[in-house]
């Protein structure tokens, strides 16, 4: 496999293979199976893992803290009552779409470029669900209280109010996170089967076994099997496309200046695979490059999911010119001067580093020298994540903090305890993934294998 | 391996270096008559169902069945929420407004779906199920890796080691083993 792209007559598509055909079904499980299978770690993610450790240690305080005394440690107060909590829930939330979108949308699409990175890709969404549930949670000032949202017949006599969005919500992040953890785990059988029968220890031996619920690779099982997982693959598309368009409700349904817009549903989905796709290159860069994974995680992938990115780069900075039009066309001075405000209040800084950093610096990716260099996507990358977490702040605090009434304006500010929670859970997701990466195969197997039989299988005929 | 009163046989498997020897196999031993078999394989091998007679899934339809409920059922409770336990007016709406009904009422067909879907493919495969007496076939740790394997079990009427034995060695076994049923014998 070369390892630069070479231009070929057929454009981008095969700058280069999306799997190294050297490859055997034993080399390839091997390679997988070998991280969880070793009682090793690389010391960078040893380093990692410290540093995240670190960030969920400082979690601790805020959150005992938060629980003491009340969501009044936190910056939030009227007018902007949602503060850091909202920004933090959609931001992660967002992240998880993409992996959602690479195991669903893609292999409905056939693009087989997705076997390799959809494992750790589900993962992550996984993972990014718990952290984004948590602040809702807490944000409820009484997270002991959170049945109250189930519906259940209680000594109260009180039911939860459907034509809210809170229980939208509620109903979407349950459902989401709950078939995300189906999807992913029935994703793992195989997978979990074959740790098993390469496993030395024996008690490793035994807890894959059990995990793995003793699958053998019957034929009547797999036929079952690939019946489920296309169906569940089916029924994902329209539910991440459903979760993101709900979170954008919560906004859209309210009459704030600001929020109350038809373009929100879309406009948050295309924003949430933003964000998503530029956390998968965050994350899959380090691990191709520590992991020795560049031939199963190649620039090929790097550069559709750099093209992806670009595509949705677009339709969010179309929201954000569509905002703008909004304000001037519907003639409205509450419209008007929330987009003022926005660019020229005492926010600014918070939506010019938004465009800065979602509209301008991502316009590199139309320079395919960018899209296969793996650390300028990196930074890339990460430039993204601040600005889609800007994005949501710009959303959250300037439509909130200056509503129709000058008297009742005010300013917010997050407190440590807003930071400590947030950095918390950056710290939190982080630690999972390692825990994750060590313990379970971070590329899906049997797919690999599946790929790579089809790909010597073409190239005979 | 031979059979004893406490350890009977299981069947006869066969390990076959790839999925096109494997599919061509299972095609034989159909056509030789055999009806109580099983392969096993690292990866899904096309055409293999068909090749041993095996009935089309219809975990499809339990699926829907699973979609109809959630879809019927959410709209049904919120409105028996609404109208019933709980009648309120919310921004002058009358009290079946489905419109604002229409989003939970989806993420419970979701849902529903995606629990018939997994729960349901589990409960047909009878997984969890720990221990299996193809597990004993020699080398069948690979059958997750690199291996295929071909099975007919000793239900089968017409079952005769020797005579499946044959057959899978013309068909390009690797190695023809019987299995017996637990893994050590208790002799």
């Amino acid at each position: 496999m070369a390892s630069q792209p070479a231009s070929t007559a057929q454009g981008f598509v095969e700058v280069e293979t999306v799997l190294d055909e050297n490859h055997t079904y034993e080399s390839v499980t091997e390679k997988i199976s070998s991280l969880p299978l070793t009682p090793t770690l690389p010391k960078p993610v040893l380093v990692v893992l410290l540093f995240a450790m670190l960030l969920l240690l400082g979690m601790g305080p805020s959150l005992i803290f938060l629980l003491v005394e009340g969501t009044g440690v936190w910056g939030i107060n009227q007018p902007v009552a949602w503060g850091f909590a909202i920004i933090n829930f959609v931001w992660w939330i967002g992240i998880g779409h993409a992996g959602t979108l690479i195991s669903a949308i893609l292999l409905l699409l056939r693009q087989e470029w997705r076997t390799s990175i959809n494992r750790f890709a589900e993962t992550m969404t996984i993972f990014a669900v718990v952290c984004a549930g948590m602040f809702p949670l807490l944000h409820l000032g009484r997270p002991w209280l959170a049945h109250w949202f189930f519906p259940y017949p209680n000594v109260m006599q009180m039911w939860p109010q459907y034509r809210s969005p809170l229980s939208w919500d509620v109903a979407a992040i349950s459902t989401y996170a709950t078939v995300s953890i189906l999807f992913w785990f029935t994703g793992l059988i195989p997978d979990l089967a074959t740790l098993r029968d390469r496993a030395k220890n024996k008690v490793v031996k035994t807890l894959y076994g059990a995990a793995s619920m003793g699958w053998r690779g019957s034929a009547r099982h797999w036929q079952r099997y690939e019946v489920a997982y296309l169906l569940l693959a089916g029924l994902s598309t329209p539910l991440v496309v459903s979760v993101h368009s709900i979170i954008g409700l919560d906004f859209a349904v309210s009459v704030i200046p600001g929020w109350q817009v038809t373009i929100f549903p879309p406009y948050f989905v295309a924003g949430a695979i933003f964000s998503g796709f530029a956390m998968v290159l965050t994350l899959s860069i380090p691990l191709r490059a520590l992991f020795g994974w560049k031939d199963m995680i190649t620039l090929n992938h790097l550069n559709n999911i750099s093209k992806v990115m670009l595509a949705t780069c677009l339709m969010v900075l179309y929201g954000y010119g569509m905002e703008v039009f909004f304000a001037w066309y519907s003639g409205s001075v509450y419209e008007g001067y929330m987009k003022f405000n926005r660019m020229y209040g005492p926010y600014w800084w918070s939506y010019w580093g938004l465009i800065l950093c979602n509209g301008v610096i991502p316009q590199l990716l139309w320079f395919k020298k960018v899209r296969t260099s793996p650390i300028i996507l990196f930074f890339l990358s990460i430039v993204i994540n601040i600005g889609m977490w800007l994005e949501r702040f710009v959303i959250v605090i300037t439509s909130l903090h200056r509503d129709f009434l000058p008297s009742s304006w005010g300013m917010y500010t997050p407190t440590i305890f807003d930071w400590g929670l947030y950095l918390g859970t950056i710290g939190l997701f982080l630690t999972l993934m390692i825990v994750a990466l060590k313990i379970l195969p971070m590329i899906s197997q049997f797919e690999v294998r599946e790929l790579l039989h089809k790909k010597k299988h073409s190239n005979h005929h | 391996m031979s059979s004893s009163p406490t350890n009977p046989i299981f069947g006869t498997v066969a390990e076959f270096a790839d999925g096109e020897t494997l599919l061509a196999a299972a095609h034989d031993v159909r056509k030789a008559g055999y009806t109580a078999t099983d392969a096993f394989s690292p990866i899904p091998v096309h055409g293999l169902t068909d090749a041993l007679g095996i009935r089309r899934s219809r975990l499809a339809s339990l699926v829907f069945i699973g979609g109809l409920t959630g879809c019927l059922g959410a709209l049904a409770f919120q409105y028996v929420v609404s109208v019933d336990f709980y009648p309120h007016v919310v921004s002058g709406r009358p009290l079946f407004s489905w419109q604002s009904f229409v989003p939970v009422t989806f993420e419970l067909t979701i849902l529903l779906s995606a629990f018939a879907a997994v729960f349901g493919m589990l409960i047909r495969n009878r997984l969890p199920e720990p221990y299996h007496p193809v597990f004993n076939t020699p080398n069948f740790d690979r059958a997750t890796t690199d291996s295929f394997f071909l099975c007919v079990q000793a239900t089968d009427p017409k079952y005769d080691a020797a005579a499946i034995k044959t057959l899978l060695e013309q068909a390009g076994a690797v190695a023809v083993t019987e299995v017996a049923k637990h893994a050590d014998d208790p002799e």
